[in-house]
């Protein structure tokens, strides 16, 4: 169980923003947090992970306290047994695959360094040096060594600070999927920061939408994306691509999951939307045409 | 001709700079470390002092050093009846004056080159449970070697080519501070210019052979480094 409260103000592109959240996570949930760029979501983890210290508030996992403001209390990142990927995965270029990973395990378990390699695909990799590895290579290196430094405790929490937005659709599905694998695998609580809906929606039981600071709103991403469950019909999450007008009607180009499609709308339900928003088109469900 | 030379100068020079330069990674790299990493209202002092070797003509530096060492001065009172200690005209006083004289050719690229590496491998280290002495030595320095190599070739080739302070503060004395480059100025005066071919050429050499060899291995280094 973790428990957060956190204010800190962050300095952000568009002027000073007041980071002022609270986040309780369930043990071996995956949750995400979702948002815009500057919303605090990286920020989070970092306090979290004792990268950066907050101005107030009070951190406590599975019982233990990590920051409490009142009491001057702060763990040394150190200390903290969490698992983070970085955005630039942060590999150490002078040390092979196999040296990364084994610099994160605690030496009494040394002997977990094979299967780590094997779960994540890097037995064959164990000998190169991260400057030779791909994109997606790299991500699963930074992915095993975080796993290393979380297989001998407990809690074991693994934070993830958008660490598939810098990879191909094709290689991000696959990884994605391998990601909910190794989460139930190892009983992991993990925390992804993405701002990709279609990523929140597969693999989070969980999400906490950000904007400048504050958290709008939480819940599972059914709940929170698809505000209003309407029985009989087909629900879908879009992003809209394009709008413009043919006529008297306008068009949307929407982005449903990997598909392009089009559909029709009328001027007021036009009028609030902008190009990139994210929307939920509701059709009739019955007697839908089954092509297999 | 080679059999009249003394060879001594160009001894006591290699044992100077060597020396200057095993104190200089002693002192320089952890001194690099805090002001690279520090953040401090301080560190521009820090930097700034840590630099004023650069710019100071090395005859103030020596005569500053010379009044500090002196007996007849609290400080060189304190060194001589408590560590026993005398560094006016001796080559202990002439290696501490080398090492300050030199300590920003150490520090500046060690510091740079610290600076220069991605925070979050520092990050990546610390939330990896590593203690920050742990992560400078097995994720930092290793991953700065060219700013390591080049700031210890600069101090053994500047402490080579030092040749102010050493005088003011060493002066003149066959095999305690009578280092090459002195003997050469000394040659000259005494129009023996054989002598002073012989000890220039070899610094020349010297210097030479060392910085080409520092450019080149920078040079593999990087290579190495963006080959996929």
């Amino acid at each position: 169980m973790i428990q957060m409260s956190l204010r800190q103000t962050l300095a952000s592109a568009s002027g000073p923003v007041e980071l002022d959240v609270e986040i309780a996570i369930a043990e071996q949930a995956f949750v995400t947090l979702f948002g815009p760029s500057g919303a605090g979501k990286t920020t989070i983890l970092r306090m979290l992970a004792g990268l950066t210290k907050p101005a107030q508030g009070r951190i406590v996992v599975a019982g233990q306290v990590w920051f409490d403001h009142q009491a001057r209390h702060w763990l040394p990142p150190q200390q903290r047994s969490v698992g983070m990927v970085f955005q630039d995965y942060a590999l150490f270029p002078n040390m092979s695959v196999a040296e990364n990973i084994a610099y994160a395990l605690n030496p009494l378990h040394a002997a977990q360094l094979p299967r780590l390699l094997e779960v994540n695909g890097l037995s064959a990799l164990r000998d190169r040096l991260p400057a030779s590895l791909s994109g997606g290579q790299k991500q699963r290196v930074a992915l095993a060594r975080a796993l290393a430094r979380v297989i001998s405790s407990e809690p074991r929490l693994l934070l993830l600070d958008e660490p598939l937005s810098a990879l191909d659709t094709e290689l991000r599905a696959q990884l994605q999927d391998e990601l909910l694998r190794l989460h139930r695998e190892f009983g992991l609580t993990t925390i992804l920061v993405s701002h990709d809906i279609g990523e929140v929606f597969k693999m989070s039981q969980q999400v906490f939408v950000l904007e400048q600071g504050k958290i709008l709103h939480s819940g599972s991403p059914a709940k929170v994306f698809l505000q209003q469950q309407v029985p009989g019909k087909l629900q879908l999450q879009a992003q809209v691509l394009a709008i413009r007008k043919e006529d008297v009607v306008f068009i949307l180009t929407l982005l449903v999951g990997q598909d392009i499609v089009e559909i029709i709308a009328s001027d007021d339900e036009v009028a609030t939307l902008h190009v990139g928003d994210p929307i939920a088109i509701s059709v009739k469900a019955f007697s839908p045409l089954i092509f297999a | 001709m080679m059999a009249g030379i003394d060879w001594q100068p160009l001894w006591l020079t290699l044992r100077l700079a060597a020396l200057t330069t095993c104190l200089l990674v002693l002192i320089g790299i952890p001194l690099a470390y805090r002001i690279a990493f520090s953040a401090s209202r301080l560190k521009p002092v820090m930097e700034t002092l840590v630099s004023m070797p650069l710019v100071l003509p090395p005859s103030v530096l020596g005569f500053y050093l010379l009044l500090a060492f002196s007996p007849q001065h609290a400080f060189g009172q304190w060194l001589e009846q408590y560590l026993h200690l005398k560094l006016v005209f001796s080559f202990a006083g002439i290696l501490v004056g080398s090492v300050i004289f030199s300590l920003p050719f150490m520090v500046q690229p060690v510091q740079a080159g610290l600076q220069n590496l991605p925070p979050s491998l520092l990050e990546a280290s610390r939330s990896l449970g590593k203690s920050d002495l742990t992560s400078l030595f097995r994720v930092l320095l290793p991953n700065c070697k060219p700013a390591l190599l080049t700031g210890v070739v600069l101090s053994f080739a500047h402490t080579v080519g030092e040749f102010g302070v050493v005088l003011m503060i060493g002066g003149n004395i066959p095999g305690v501070t009578k280092v090459a480059s002195i003997a050469i100025y000394d040659e000259v005066e005494s129009l023996n210019y054989a002598a002073a071919h012989v000890y220039a050429g070899v610094l020349f050499v010297l210097s030479f052979a060392i910085l080409l060899s520092v450019y080149f291995m920078n040079r593999r280094a990087r290579t190495v480094w963006v080959q996929p």
